[in-house]
This record gives C-alpha cells, structure tokens and sequence, in this order.
C-alpha cells in the first residue's frame, strides 16, 4: 500500500525521499515558494514554503514526507505569515513592479497577488544598489535580488559554471559575480545559461526582449501562480 | 501689453493671494496676485512647481524600459510619453521613422489618435463644460460635472462614451487603457486582431457623429458670445508644431513649422532632432518651471503656444473630410490670419478630436494594422530623439545611451512648459481685466482658472509631485505673512481659515 500524508486533511501519496513540497505537487496541491525549485537541491532560505507539520512549523521545500505526517498548508495564519515574509522582500530591495519589464512574468509579483498583499506595509528601506549592464546580452540589476540562491544553484549544477555567489550578512548580504572585477561580462556566463533564465523576479534579465510578450500572453495574465507553478512543475519533477 | 505686471516696481505694500492648485486641472497650479492696498492686481505669475525628477527617474536605467517607466511620470498622456519616448529609442536601435515597419507605425498612430480622443473628450466634457455651457461666474454647484449631467444630459453621455471609445482603442493597442505597453524598439509589440479591430470598428460611425456634434456645440458656444470668447485672456503668440510634409495637420510624425502672430512662417519642416539648435529654455527666479522660446527670435519675442489651437492655426488643412470643413469655418470665424483667442482652444480642441475619430475609422479600414511584420533593427546608436503631438501640445524626448544600454543624459520638455509664457501671460491679461479694484471672490478667481484651463496643462506631468495637495488660496501680506487662507474642498466648497 503506498505511503499517505494528510495535507489539509486530505489523503496524499508519497513516495521515499520526496520532500512534502514535491509529494505535494506531484498531487496538484500548490504550497508558496519562491527558492524552491525541481530541478535544484533545496535551499530553504525564503520561508515562503512555511507549513505546520504535526503542529511543528517545517519548510516544506526541505523537509522530508514522512508517515502519518499532518500537514496544514492553506491556513490563514500561516498565509498571513507568507504575506508578511513577501511584503519584507519587497520593502528590503527595489521592487516597483509598474515600470519593471518582468511585470507579468515575474513569480515574486504572482506570489505577492497569490497571497492578497495589497500594499508594501513596512516602511521601505530604498536600498542603494549598483546595476550591472556590462555584459553584453544580461543585466542584473540588484534592487531585485531577493537572494534566493537559484541563480547560483543553477549556474554551478546545470551550467557547471560557478557564476555566481551570495557574499556578506544579514542587511549586507549581496549576489556577487565570479571575476575579477567584480564584473558580469568578465565571467564566462553566457545567455544560454540555465541561470539567466532562472531568477523568479526580475535581478536577472536577458537584454534587449522586455515587452515584447504583449499584455495578455504574460506568464501570469491568465493564470494565477498556483496554477502556472503546478502545470510547468510537475512536467519538472517527471523528468 | 501686460509685460508690465510680471514685476510690480514697489512690493512693499503689496498683499498676495495665492489660489492653489487651480481645481480641475489635474495637477498643482498657484496663481499669485500681488495686490496693493486698494485690492488692484499690481502683479501676476503663475508658480508651477516642476518636480525635477524627469532625469533622476531615467539616468542610470537601461532604455528599453523607457517607454514604459516615462509613461508613469504623468498620469495624464502616458500613452504621448509612452510614444515620444518609443520614437527616441527606436533611434537607438537604429531605426528611422522610416524605416519603422509600416504595421508598427499605423498602429502607433490608432493608439495615439485614441489617446488624443479621450484626453480631448475628458478634458472639454468633464473639465471644461461646466464653465461654458453655465458662464464662468455661475456658482460653484454648477460648476461641475453633475451639473452637466442634470442639465444636459445626452451630453454627458456622449462625453463618457467619446472618452470611454478612446479609452477601447488605447486597450486593443497597448493591452490596457492605461500603462499598457505596445510600443518597443523598433516597433510594436502586437498588431490587432480581426476580432480587435471589429470590435472598434462598430462604435467608429456614431464616434464620429458625436464627434460632429461636439464642435457643433462649441461652434455655438464661442459665436453665441463673440467678443467675449475671442477677447477673453486672448493673447497674439507664435504657433508652434509639427506638420505634415504637405503641411497638413500631424498628430505623431513631422517636421516642425512656426509661425509668428501674422501667420508669417518663422521655420517650415525642420527636423526635430536638432531642436536645441533653436529652441532654448530661460530659467527664471521665481518659478521651477522653465520658458523656451525660439532662439532666432530671441528671450522677449521668441515665446510661443502649442497644442490644438496651435496646430490647427498652423496646418495648412486637415487631411480628412469632416474636420477640415470645421477647420475652414474655425479660421472664417476670426478675421486675422492666426486665431489668437485663448478660448479657441477648446473649439480647436474638438476640431482635432473629430479628426482622430475619422482617422481611426481609416486606419480600422487599412488591412496593415493586422499585419505580423511589427519590428525592425538597425545598427546602434548613442542618442535619440523623440518628437509627437501630445493632446496638449508638442512633446520632446532626448535620451543618450552608454555601451552599455544605461541612459546617462535625458531631457524632457513638457507641452505645458512650451505653453509656460503663454500661460502666464494669459494670467496678466485676466488678472488686469478683470480683476482689478474688485473684490476677490471665488468667482473672479475661477476666471483666472478659465484661463489656464483652457490650455489644459498637465501639471501633475510638468510637476509631478508625489501625494496630495489640498486646494488652497493664501493671502499673504508683501512681508510674506499669511493674513488669510481660503481652502476649497473636494466638492468645490470654500472654507476661509481667518487669522491663519
Ligand atoms: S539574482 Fe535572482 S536568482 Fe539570483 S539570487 Fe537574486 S533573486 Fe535569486
Ligand atoms: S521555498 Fe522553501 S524556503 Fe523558499
């Protein structure tokens, strides 16, 4: 007989080793995430994923399916918790999402709808943060980095590159690049990268292609993020 | 004529009264009298506080996000700014307007015409109406648009509807009837749908009607009180605008044409990326705002109006029917060859919103706004400029890029800051006439808004300051003491605040 969660009461197989967040998806059920991805080693930093697990708080994009596992996901205080964590990604960096081109297509602007945040709420901290144009077909702009680490991850698992690496602490903790000087178009990445297509908001962009996806055929007109996450996620996790 | 008031010689023992922002205009205005003892205007000006953000916003962000970022700069044309800033950076991809893919530019044009339209529609029906159809002086509670709406009511309708099909083609366009996008380097990103054009193109014939029937209404209004409308803060200026090659009335692309207060030609068909060859922009002490003027003709002299009644004086006719038959009537009417009075604006205004209705009906009949060849490409460049009709006037963007696709100049000038001087000067003379040795009451005061409104600037574009302003009138005594404050509410009550 296979083995079963519950997650919100419901019955839901898992198989050895999954974690809770791909037992999840793989039965159509959506948990928030943002620094989760199929393809990559869990992370675990943005907390998104938060669930409660036999009463116990547990990242569900870490934390093993196991047995008899009671799992709340949809609860309103863990998604009034989610809302919170979201409005402080976007009050820490410089996310103005109206004159941003990855408007529509960007999974921090469809979690924030996801999760009903009308408004940043916390004070905005405008960061100062330097944009890096050097190279020649992608830009980061830093005031969108939201340090999930995919870009690293990608860059060294799937390109094998190292491109990429997250460097300081706390309020000083930046995404850095692998040259010596300091520079993008120094390093050896190049914009058929897995991480120059991998960043779920808008830090990193492949120049020269914003708006021309016209309104209405975006990633997220049609669909909201749980939707777009279960359909293009699942096909990840069958591979 | 009333050069004489910008500066009063002794302003010791002036009071000043400052209305601000002028009400319906959808911006911050400040009007400052300074009066003297006997309550006579002694001087005039008209303060717009100019956020200097224009620059701060654009340097430093690469430049394909310009079309998109600019159009958030003004609540009032995004789509103008949103098309100024496309024609700059189609340049630096290294397309010419000519070589723009003949699809991207005929629907640039329906979404400009749509923006054009609505903001016409918006502007005369909801802002303008209430003054013309009840008198300037009319109490407050039939200055507005509820009172448009009880008294005449198909109207109104007509007004939302006219507003509301602009709106419909700006959204089939750009995605969104506002902030959408549309436009990219080097063209468009969509073209319309069969099922998109045939959407607009049922509502196009009564568009139209309406269309015709707006000027009729402000044919009417204007010749009903003839000496009123053409002396009323009427000023002689020099016209400025871009044209046709054939000098046909030009909305998105052309050369530029001047033309002095006799309708003598100062300059014909100039391209307007060497605008800083002859326009210059004075600065002056008291107010944010700057003054172009037209170098060759010098500080003084060299001031001049844009927007409708610009264009419509200085095109030599309208390439589509119905519009050209009111234009004839419209330059019959007056018997100088430039129609110089400030309230022909709006009739001018309504001339050109016919025409936008007529030109998208063509353009929903031209197969080419369906067509999949929307983008082109050349070689890159380092500047851009980008020129177009805004509804209120000539719009132009400078932009200069770096290797690495970062702006790292940009320069921006505002229709309303082209239409600055006359502004002021239209101020002066209303100030004079009518102000003088009356008491100030709200009244007299909403003549001195009928002026500037007629102009319909942006000033939350030219100044677009973040947040709220209250509407307020100060009086402040020549020492700068507050002696008086009046506060008007939203609903257009008054409330004097004594000894404020
Ligand atoms: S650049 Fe994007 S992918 Fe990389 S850490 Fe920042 S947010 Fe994540
Ligand atoms: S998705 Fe689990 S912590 Fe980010």
């Amino acid at each position: 007989m296979a083995k079963t969660i519950t997650i919100d009461g419901v019955n839901i197989p898992y198989e050895e080793g999954q974690t809770i967040i791909e037992a999840a998806t793989t039965a159509g059920i959506y948990i928030p995430h943002l620094c989760h991805h199929p393809e990559f080693t869990p992370h675990g930093s943005c907390k998104l994923c938060t669930v409660k697990v036999n009463g116990r708080n547990c990242s569900a994009c870490t934390f093993p399916a196991m047995e008899g596992q009671e799992v709340i996901n949809n609860a309103k205080d863990l998604n009034d918790d989610r809302q919170k964590i979201t409005q402080m990604l976007f009050v820490e960096g410089n996310h103005f999402c109206p004159s941003c081109e990855k408007t529509g297509n960007c999974q921090l602007q469809a979690v924030a709808y996801h999760l009903n945040m009308l408004d940043d709420h916390f004070p905005l901290f405008y960061q100062h943060r330097e944009m890096d144009a050097s190279h020649a077909d992608i830009l980061i702009d830093h005031n969108r980095c939201i340090f999930c680490t995919l870009c690293v991850r990608a860059s060294h698992a799937h390109d094998g590159k190292d491109v990429f690496a997250i460097s300081g602490r706390g309020i000083n903790k930046h995404l850095i690049v692998n040259s010596e000087s300091g520079l993008l178009k120094d390093t050896n990445m190049a914009a058929t990268d897995k991480a120059a297509h991998i960043c779920p908001t808008g830090a990193i962009l492949i120049k020269h292609t914003a708006y021309q996806v016209p309104i209405g055929e975006r990633l997220y007109d049609h669909q909201q993020i749980d939707q777009v996450s279960l359909n293009t996620e699942l096909v990840d996790h069958d591979k | 004529m009333y050069e004489h008031l910008e500066t009063a010689d002794n302003t010791e023992n002036l009071k000043r009264v400052v209305v601000e922002p002028v009400s319906r205009v959808e911006g911050h205005g400040k009007v400052t009298l300074l009066l003297d003892e006997d309550n006579k205007v002694k001087q005039a000006r008209l303060h717009i506080v100019e956020f200097r953000g224009f620059e701060r916003f654009i340097q430093g962000r690469p430049y394909w996000e310009l079309p998109v970022l600019v159009q958030r700069l003004c609540g009032i044309c995004p789509v103008s700014h949103h098309l100024a800033a496309a024609k700059a950076i189609d340049q630096l991809v290294g397309i010419d307007p000519v070589n723009l893919p003949i699809a991207a530019d005929k629907l640039r044009r329906l979404l400009h015409f749509g923006q054009v339209l609505q903001s016409h529609a918006l502007h005369f029906f909801h802002l303008s109406s209430p003054d013309l159809l009840f008198g300037f002086e009319s109490e407050i509670s039939k200055r507005s648009i509820i009172a448009v709406i009880e008294s005449y009511p198909d109207l109104a309708v007509q007004g939302v509807m006219l507003r509301k099909y602009g709106q419909e083609v700006i959204r089939m366009v750009s995605g969104k009837r506002i902030h959408g996008t549309g436009a990219i380097p080097g063209g468009m990103n969509k073209s319309l749908t069969k099922e998109e054009r045939d959407y607009l193109r049922k509502d196009i014939e009564q568009i139209i009607s309406w269309g015709v029937a707006s000027v009729a209404l402000i044919k009417k209004v204007h010749c009903s009180n003839l000496p009123y409308y053409d002396d009323f803060a009427t000023i002689r200026s020099n016209y400025l605008g871009l044209t046709k090659p054939d000098g046909a009335l030009e909305l998105y692309h052309g050369g530029i044409r001047a033309k002095n207060a006799q309708g003598e030609t100062i300059m014909d068909h100039v391209d307007y990326c060497k605008y800083n060859d002859f326009i210059h922009e004075e600065v002056r002490s008291w107010t944010y705002m700057k003054f172009p003027y037209l170098l060759s003709m010098g500080q003084e002299d060299g001031w001049y109006r844009v927007g409708p009644l610009a264009r419509v004086n200085n095109c030599d006719y309208i390439d589509t029917p119905l519009a050209e038959l009111e234009r004839v009537d419209f330059k019959a009417h007056s018997n100088e060859v430039m129609v110089h009075s400030t309230l022909a604006f709006h009739w001018a205004r309504l001339i050109e919103l016919l025409h936008c209705a007529e030109s998208i009906k063509t353009l929903l009949n031209d197969p080419d706004i369906l067509s999949q060849d929307l983008v082109a490409k050349g070689e890159k460049r380092y500047e851009g400029v980008g020129v177009i009709e805004a509804p209120r006037g000539t719009l132009f963007h400078h932009y200069q890029v770096d290797e690495n696709d970062i702006v790292t100049k940009a320069n921006l000038i505002v229709s309303t800051t082209s239409n600055n001087m006359a502004m002021n000067e239209s101020v002066r003379q209303v100030a004079a006439e009518y102000l003088s040795g009356q008491e100030l009451t709200e009244p007299l005061l909403n003549n001195l808004e009928v002026a500037i409104r007629a102009y319909d600037p942006c000033l939350s574009c030219a100044t677009h300051a973040m947040g709220k302003m209250p509407l307020q009138l100060e009086l402040i005594n020549a020492d700068g003491q507050l002696i008086d404050k009046l506060v008007k509410g939203s609903n257009g009550h008054i409330n004097r605040i004594a000894n404020a």
